[in-house]
């Protein structure tokens, strides 16, 4: 047994003081394979030691909330008796050692937790951050780890047979040492289908299924490496390697294993595996669980009861089934050509007591271990980071809009991402009434006959502007993105990915952006039913943009989409929320400062949320009438790009857009105010009326017609383009700027 | 009647397949375990896309060995209609059911998206509700769809009518653009594009009903050794 040093704590990451609080759990000190089962579930990415306490200022329930946080997903009531599960989690620092399994780990963890609910995944997105691509320094490695997140998200998903359905993808330099790879799935099921994560019935065996334990991730919640020897360490990579297809086998064996009634209780093996399933279901039952690692499937010879606890390997399962029922449960597996053993009982007296070969190796009550990891009130006395001004230059007349449009719409962020949702299947399972490309995706359920429209939003850089309205900008944006597909918004998740929280100004970020997330969430009725937090993402002390990312889901009735392009000429253009209002500071955080003059200042967009809720009703009742023939939301890129955006179809139909504002040119086409909305109808006077009505501005700003996108302000041509062939730069950029064939 | 749909560990199109038969045909429907020796009393049979077994090895090479694939075998071997979608149709080539081999798309990457192909055989009994030179949406999603086969097999598929469909622009390299083939007894068909995804119009087509179709009119209306030629 190896005694307990200094160094070994400190390589374990854990503090003095929480040392001695494991002492007092413990009565006395604990042995190196306990210290390690303290470390990963004391952990940031476990206990969420410095977020917890204002993770608590997030709405959580509402009437259609069925699970808040705490599950492994939330769960939301759809009617007729079905309900969907859904969560957000991030897999940002593997995705940046090894870019194809450590995005594909992070679809199968995040799919794990759907199923482990009993729910069958049905849609996946992702949201993705990454460093420039046109570095000369290290554009070459981002543009690797973008083609090896792609393919490992590709992989895993086309593999498991979920559609990956929408998402977004974002470059700016400060994601080039710190990538963020966040991945959204969604799952469906009866009310009476739930299944929770505890270890209910003292006597009931517990049952280890799916993929054998091997050394792959040890490290993986703490970096815990300095007791090792170098021959060891070569022998255990940081990241895991996935498998889909067994993960596959593994969710219809646990779907059909459910449907038996055997089983009691359910939890997936992600974050720290063994050691965090056995002690979160005992701790949410109250119960304790021995378990013997002699029955625990291996994959490698010689594994210590550290490495088997400790061990992130993929695709595996934990259950306790019912007592005297466990053949039936191994009946199923074994259908599936998967492991499954009892590897354990559960217990009355609330000890995760842990023996090898029965010998016992650790012992610690259940509770104090899942549920009484220290808690931070981390500073955060200080302005939060920013490493702009607030006012920036002069902005000089452009020379030629046309041209800056086609730059915004060539640049990274703005350019069709095609090349990336290509590789994806996002069709399989025949439910994506509308897939990527959208401002929602649409998945039907087929059990009940409604849709279910998803979206996620985050902007770093908005957020770097101003923590907290650029958190309610993105709450207002993702809402306003589900209402432009004429879905009401309901609930939501959120992936917080922010820098160290042991700085004070980044630490300020953190809770500045939970409180303005927290206000808009309950603004907009969308409580947040779990996620994810990502702490720590900095590299050579320089953090990334404050990144919150929240996907909200929104319900609707199943319908022929109503898409984002215009489709017919001779329609009536609608600009539904009014030009909006500019300023030169309000002017520094858009996608023109940052692609046309380089260089990025000031505050994000001025948001109201009344008007912006105003204006999302208004669109909703828009689309339920069947007014609209398109609809798309204004956002990144301003009034032109969304126009551009919504000329990039099929038909090649553009428009003649006619303004008439005081704005100088550069902000009347590429501010991004919120609470605007494109719309191209044929009866524009019932969408006036549908505006008036809800007390939101509504401007005729043109017609649709063939060929060309041409805006003018009062009298004066600003911007004129041929659509077929804007359109071609637009869809070709990404390969060109990855230097990829399309 | 009554379709079949073939489940291997690892098939994720068989659900579709079996609600595009059976919701949006009307049809029976009942999925075959790969470890079933027998078929029971279906009238055609469907394997549909998805990475049987992993696709570890080579596209559907592991499949071939599995149970299921003797019955399917015979069940063709008698002039039972056979349709391989996607890893369906990989399948069917690995099991020598069809020529050729499908291999690594020629942009290296997984596809997802609608193509457009043209009906080359009308003279089929999947292909019986539709004319030639027809323009069909299908969507494909694969990784190895590329289409292969020695310039003899090609003439020969050529000379035999067996080009079920073409792409009209190849989106994975496969020769001759070639989407879909038929056996020489023409009851068995593979093809890379999915039938089953455009079964709906709010999956945005329909144009995969009327292969659908064409096996329950065939099956419905005609006897099989007259519309296959066959005994």
């Amino acid at each position: 047994m190896s005694t307990i040093t200094a160094e070994l704590l400190e390589s374990h990451r854990v503090t003095p003081d929480e040392y001695q609080h494991i002492q007092k759990i413990l009565g006395r000190e604990p042995n190196f394979t306990e210290l390690g089962i303290f470390s990963v579930m004391w952990s940031e990415h476990c206990s969420y030691k410095s977020s917890r306490l204002h993770l608590k200022k997030l709405p959580t329930r509402s009437k259609l909330v069925l699970q808040g946080p705490g599950e492994n997903a939330g769960v939301i009531d759809i009617g007729g008796g079905y309900a969907i599960a859904f969560k957000i989690e991030s897999h940002n620092h593997p995705s940046f050692i090894e870019p194809f399994q450590g995005a594909a780990t992070g679809v199968g963890g995040i799919l794990r937790d759907i199923f482990t609910m009993g729910a069958r995944p049905i849609a996946v997105m992702d949201a993705l951050r990454f460093g420039a691509l046109d570095d000369p320094a290290v554009g070459v490695r981002n543009r690797r780890i973008v083609e090896g997140v792609v393919s490992g998200i590709s992989h895993y998903g086309n593999c498991f047979g979920v559609p990956t359905v929408g998402g977004e993808c974002v470059f700016d330099p400060s994601y080039s040492g710190n990538p963020l790879v966040n991945v959204f799935a969604l799952g469906v099921f009866k009310h009476d289908e739930v299944f929770y994560g505890r270890a209910t019935g003292v006597g009931n065996p517990v049952i280890y299924a799916g993929a054998k334990t091997g050394r792959d991730g040890v490290h993986g919640a703490t970096m815990a490496s300095a007791e090792f020897t170098e021959e060891s360490k070569q022998k255990r990579p940081n990241v895991q390697v996935g498998d889909p297809f067994l993960e596959k086998l593994l969710l219809e064996a646990c779907l059909e294993a459910m449907k038996t009634g055997a089983i009691v209780g359910i939890q997936d093996m992600g974050a720290a595996g063994l050691t965090c399933s056995t002690c979160e279901m005992g701790s949410r039952a109250g119960t304790g669980i021995e378990i013997d690692l002699q029955y625990v499937p291996q994959r490698e010879t010689s594994m210590t009861p550290y490495e088997i606890m400790l061990s992130e390997s993929q695709e595996r399962m934990l259950l306790v089934a019912e007592k005297g029922r466990e053949h039936e449960v191994y009946a199923v597996f074994k259908k599936w050509g998967l492991d499954a053993v009892q590897i354990g009982v559960v217990t009355g007296d609330g000890i995760l007591r842990v023996k090898d070969h029965g010998k016992v190796v650790a012992e610690i009550p259940n509770r104090e271990l899942a549920d009484e990891a220290p808690l931070y009130d981390r500073r955060h006395d200080r302005p939060a980071y920013r490493t702009v001004p607030l006012d920036g230059p002069e902005v000089p007349a452009s020379k030629d809009l046309s041209k800056d449009l086609e730059c915004l719409m060539t640049s990274g962020d703005l350019c069709s991402k095609r090349w990336i949702w290509e590789q994806y299947d996002h069709q399989v399972r025949t439910n994506t009434v509308q897939g990527p490309g959208a401002d929602a995706a649409i998945v039907r359920i087929k059990e009940t006959g409604t849709s279910v429209a998803m979206a996620l939003d985050g902007n770093g850089r908005y957020c770097m502007l101003d923590p907290r309205e650029g958190a309610k900008l993105m709450v207002a944006e993702c809402c306003r993105n589900l209402s432009t597909v004429g879905a009401l918004p309901v609930a939501a998740t959120n992936n917080l990915n922010y820098g160290n929280p042991e700085r004070p100004e980044i630490m300020k970020q953190l809770v500045e952006g939970i409180e303005g997330m927290g206000e808009a969430c309950r603004f907009f009725e969308t409580p947040i039913t779990g996620g994810n937090v990502s702490l720590y993402n900095e590299t050579l002390g320089e953090p990334i943009h404050p990144t919150p990312v929240i996907g909200v889901v929104g319900l609707m009735q199943t319908q022929q989409p109503t898409g984002a392009l215009f489709r017919n000429p001779g329609r009536a253009v609608v600009l539904l929320g009014g030009v909006g209002m500019c300023e030169p500071r309000r002017f520094g955080g858009t996608q023109y400062a940052k692609v046309i003059l380089k260089e990025v200042w000031g505050l994000p967009p001025a948001l109201d949320m009344e008007y912006e809720k105003r204006v999302q009703t208004a669109i909703r009742e828009v689309i339920g009438t069947g007014l609209a023939e398109s609809a798309h939301d204004v956002s990144d890129g301003g009034l032109a790009a969304a126009l551009a955006e919504c000329s990039f179809g099929p038909s090649g139909v553009g428009a003649r857009i006619t303004l008439d504002s005081s704005l100088r040119p550069e902000y009347l086409l590429f501010h991004e105010g919120p609470s605007r909305i494109i719309v191209s109808t044929a009866e524009p006077e019932a969408v006036m009326q549908i505006a008036i009505r809800k007390g939101v501005e509504a401007l005729m700003i043109g017609e649709t017609r063939a060929g060309t996108l041409e805006i003018s302000n009062r009298g004066v041509t600003l911007v004129m383009a041929g659509v077929t062939q804007l359109r071609t730069r637009w869809d070709e950029a990404l390969p060109a700027l990855l230097g990829v064939s399309a | 009647m009554k379709f079949g749909v073939v489940v291997f560990p690892g098939s994720n199109c068989d659900h579709d397949a079996w609600y595009a038969v059976s919701a949006n045909l009307n049809q029976k429907a009942d999925f075959i375990w790969h470890d079933s020796t027998s078929l029971g009393d279906v009238d055609a049979v469907i394997l549909p896309g998805g990475f049987s077994y992993g696709d570890y090895l080579r596209c559907g090479a592991i499949a071939k060995f599995s149970p299921v694939m003797t019955a399917v075998k015979r069940f063709a071997h008698d002039g039972g209609l056979v349709i391989g979608i996607c890893n369906g149709f990989q399948i069917l080539v690995e099991s020598g059911l069809l020529p050729g081999a499908l291999v690594r798309n020629k942009g290296l990457k997984f596809l997802c998206k609608t193509v457009e192909l043209a009906v080359a055989a009308t003279n089929s009994p999947f292909t019986t509700q539709l004319r030639q030179g027809q323009v069909l949406r299908l969507p494909i999603a694969h990784g190895d769809g590329c289409y292969y086969a020695d310039q003899e097999t090609l003439e020969q598929l050529e000379a035999e009518d067996r080009v079920a469909f073409r792409y009209v622009q190849n989106p994975n390299g496969s020769l001759r653009n070639i989407a879909g083939v038929l056996s020489r007894e023409r009851n068995v068909l593979g093809m890379m594009p999915h039938p089953e995804r455009a079964a709906d119009a709010l999956m945005g087509s329909i144009d995969g009903l009327g292969i659908l179709q064409s096996i329950v009119n065939t099956v419905s209306h005609l006897p099989l050794a007259e519309m296959t030629g066959l005994r």
